[in-house]
C-alpha cells in the first residue's frame, strides 16, 4: 500500500497497526530473466528501472551484507550536475533531472533537497576556470551562477573571505544541487522494485560466475545456484575482486574515502559548499552536524577505514574556510571503498563475456549518479544498446584513446 | 602506518607519496600497443597482499617497493625499487 499524507492518518487512528514491511524477503528462485549483483544504490535502481521502464520483472538482486550497508550508506550526500567534458555532462544533468521526481516515483520521502552546492574559487585562475564550467553547464541547459565575493558573502557571510593564502574570490553556484537523504534511497528503490516483482535478496554472496562458450549463464551464491539470462555487476569498490572471478583484469584501484560528522549544531550552513584550494567539502545535516569529506588516502585499501593523516589534512582545510567550527567536536569517521578508475570516470558497459554486464568505476563521485547509472544499467540490460548519455563510459576507451578525465590527470587512480 | 626504509629504518608514510601497483617497473618498452595499454591502465587490484611503488618524497627521494595487506593495511617490508629492478635484470 502508498505511502500519503492520508495514509498517516488513517494508521495513526488505527494505532499503527497496518504498516507492513517496506519489501519481502524472498528465498531465491533457481532462475531469473536478469541477475544484479550487488543491492546498492546502482543495483537497486537498475532493478527498479528494468521493472518499471521495461517491463523485465523476473529480476533478483543480490546483495552480500544488508540492504545499504556499502556506500549507498557511507557518502555525503550531496548531488549536482557540474561537470565540464561532453561525456559527463548529460548523463549527470539526467541524473539530476531524475532526483527532482524522485520521490514521487518512489513514493517514498528521500528528503531531496535542492539547497543549492557552490564551488569556492581563490585564484584568478580558477575563477576563469569556473567560467568555463558554468558556460559549458549552460550550453547543455543546466543552470549554473557565477558569483564575485559580495555574491558569496551574502550567502555565507561567515566564511574566511581574507585569508592571506586562500582569499575567497567568488564561486561556481549550481542552485538545483543539493543534498539527499542517502539510506532513504536504497530504501526506497528496494521498495519500488520489490512492489514491482523484483527480488531482492539479502545475505547472498556471489561466489561465482557459470560461463559457457563465453556467455554467462548464471552465478553461484552462498545461497545456491542461480541461472540468468543476463547478468549485471554493480558492486563499485570490490568490482576487481568480483569481475575477477569472471577472469577480467579492469582498469580500476580500489581506494578508501573518509567522510566525517561533527557533534549537533544550530543551523549555520542551508547549501553545500566546497573549499577551491584544499579538498574540503560540506553541508549540514538535518540533525545539525557538519558531514563533511576530503581526499581519498591515497593507497590501494579494502579496508573501511582510513588513517589519521587525511583526517588531520581534511579537518585543516575545513578551518581554513570556516575557522568557527574550531570548537566544533568530531562526531565520527568512517571509510567506503571506491572503484578508482584510470580517469576518474565510470564504466556502464558490456564485458567481453556475452550477457555480463558491468557498471563501475565511480570513484568518489557514485551517490549522485544513483538514478541515471540504473536508467542507463536497466537500458544496456534490457536492449543489449548503450544508453545515449551514458555513451562515453565504455571500459575500452583507454584501448582507444577516448578516456573521460575530468581532472585531467592521467593514468593515476589515487590523483583524480 | 610506518614504512621500514631498508635505508633509514621506520618513516612516517606521510612522508611518502603512492605511486602504486609494483607491477609498473615492468614497462614493456618496445613492446605491442596492446601491452602499453594493459600496462598502463589495468590492474590485479588484489584485497589482500599487494606489492607497490612508494616514493619518499619528503625524505631521501628513494623509490621503494612497499609489501602491504589492502585488507589490514599491515605494511610487511619495504625494498628499494632500484634493488629490485636490478634483480629482475634491469640496468637501472
Amino acid at each position: 500500500m502508498g505511502y500519503s499524507g492520508w495514509r498517516i492518518v488513517r494508521e495513526a487512528i488505527g494505532g499503527n497497526k497496518g504498516w507492513e514491511r517496506a519489501w519481502r524477503e524472498p528465498d531465491p528462485a533457481p532462475s531469473y530473466d536478469v541477475v544484479i549483483v550487488g543491492g546498492g544504490g546502482h543495483g537497486l535502481a537498475t532493478a527498479h528501472y528494468l521493472a518499471k521502464l521495461h517491463g523485465i520483472t523476473r529480476v533478483a538482486v543480490l546483495e552480500k551484507g544488508w540492504l545499504g550497508s556499502g556506500n549507498v550508506g557511507r557518502n555525503t550526500t550531496i548531488i549536482r550536475s557540474n561537470y565540464l567534458l561532453d561525456g559527463n555532462i548529460p548523463f549527470y544533468e539526467l541524473s539530476l533531472k531524475l532526483w527532482e521526481g524522485l520521490e514521487q516515483d518512489l513514493n517514498y520521502n528521500a528528503m531531496v533537497s535542492q539547497r543549492g552546492v557552490l564551488n569556492l574559487c581563490h585564484t584568478d585562475g580558477q575563477r576563469d576556470a569556473y567560467a568555463r564550467r558554468g558556460n559549458a553547464m549552460r550550453m547543455h541547459g543546466i543552470d549554473a551562477d557565477l558569483l564575485g565575493p559580495e555574491g558569496v558573502r551574502r550567502l555565507y557571510p561567515w566564511l574566511n573571505f581574507d585569508d592571506a593564502r586562500f582569499p575567497i574570490k567568488g564561486g561556481l553556484l549550481q542552485r538545483r544541487g543539493g543534498t539527499v537523504r542517502h539510506d532513504a534511497v536504497a530504501w526506497g528503490y528496494a521498495r519500488a522494485a520489490d512492489r514491482r516483482g523484483v527480488d531482492v535478496i539479502q545475505n547472498c554472496e556471489v561466489t561465482g560466475f557459470r560461463i559457457e562458450d563465453g556467455r554467462v549463464k548464471g552465478v553461484e551464491t552462498t545461497r545456491g545456484s542461480i541461472a540468468a539470462g543476463k547478468v549485471g555487476v554493480a558492486v563499485a569498490g570490490s568490482t576487481s575482486r568480483v569481475m575477477a572471478l569472471a577472469g577480467l583484469r579492469l582498469p580500476i584501484e580500489s581506494h578508501v574515502l573518509q567522510a566525517f560528522v561533527t557533534e549537533g549544531l544550530k543551523p549555520l550552513l542551508d547549501g553545500v559548499i566546497t573549499f577551491g584550494a584544499g579538498h574540503f567539502y560540506v553541508s549540514q545535516s538535518d540533525k545539525g552536524g557538519l558531514v563533511f569529506g576530503g581526499d581519498i588516502d591515497g593507497y590501494n585499501s579494502y579496508a573501511s577505514r582510513g588513517n589519521l593523516p587525511v583526517i588531520e589534512d581534511v579537518a585543516e582545510g575545513g578551518m581554513a574556510l570556516m575557522p568557527a567550527i574550531g570548537r566544533a567536536r568530531l562526531l565520527r569517521s568512517w571509510g567506503g571503498i571506491m572503484d578508482m578508475s584510470m580517469d576518474g570516470s565510470p564504466f556502464i558497459c558490456p564485458t567481453p563475456v556475452e550477457g555480463l554486464y558491468l557498471n563501475a568505476g565511480w570513484c568518489y563521485g557514485g551517490f549522485k549518479a544513483t538514478p541515471a547509472s540504473g536508467l542507463c544499467f536497466a537500458h544496456l540490460l534490457a536492449t543489449g544498446q548503450t544508453h545515449p548519455a551514458a555513451a562515453a563510459y565504455r571500459l575500452d576507451r583507454f584501448r582507444r584513446g577516448y578516456p573521460v578525465d575530468e581532472k585531467g590527470q592521467g593514468a593515476q587512480p589515487n590523483l583524480h | 602506518m610506518l614504512i621500514p626504509h631498508p635505508l633509514l629504518g621506520p618513516r612516517d608514510a606521510q612522508e611518502f607519496t603512492c605511486l602504486g601497483d609494483a607491477a609498473l617497473l615492468d614497462r614493456p618498452d618496445g613492446g605491442t600497443e596492446e601491452a602499453f595499454h594493459d600496462y598502463l591502465h589495468l590492474r590485479d587490484n588484489p584485497a589482500g597482499v599487494h606489492r607497490e611503488l612508494w616514493f619518499h618524497e619528503y625524505g631521501d627521494r628513494s623509490w621503494l617497493v612497499v609489501t602491504r595487506n589492502t585488507l589490514t593495511h599491515e605494511v610487511i617490508s619495504a625494498e628499494l625499487a632500484a634493488e629490485v629492478a636490478r634483480a629482475r635484470g634491469r640496468s637501472r
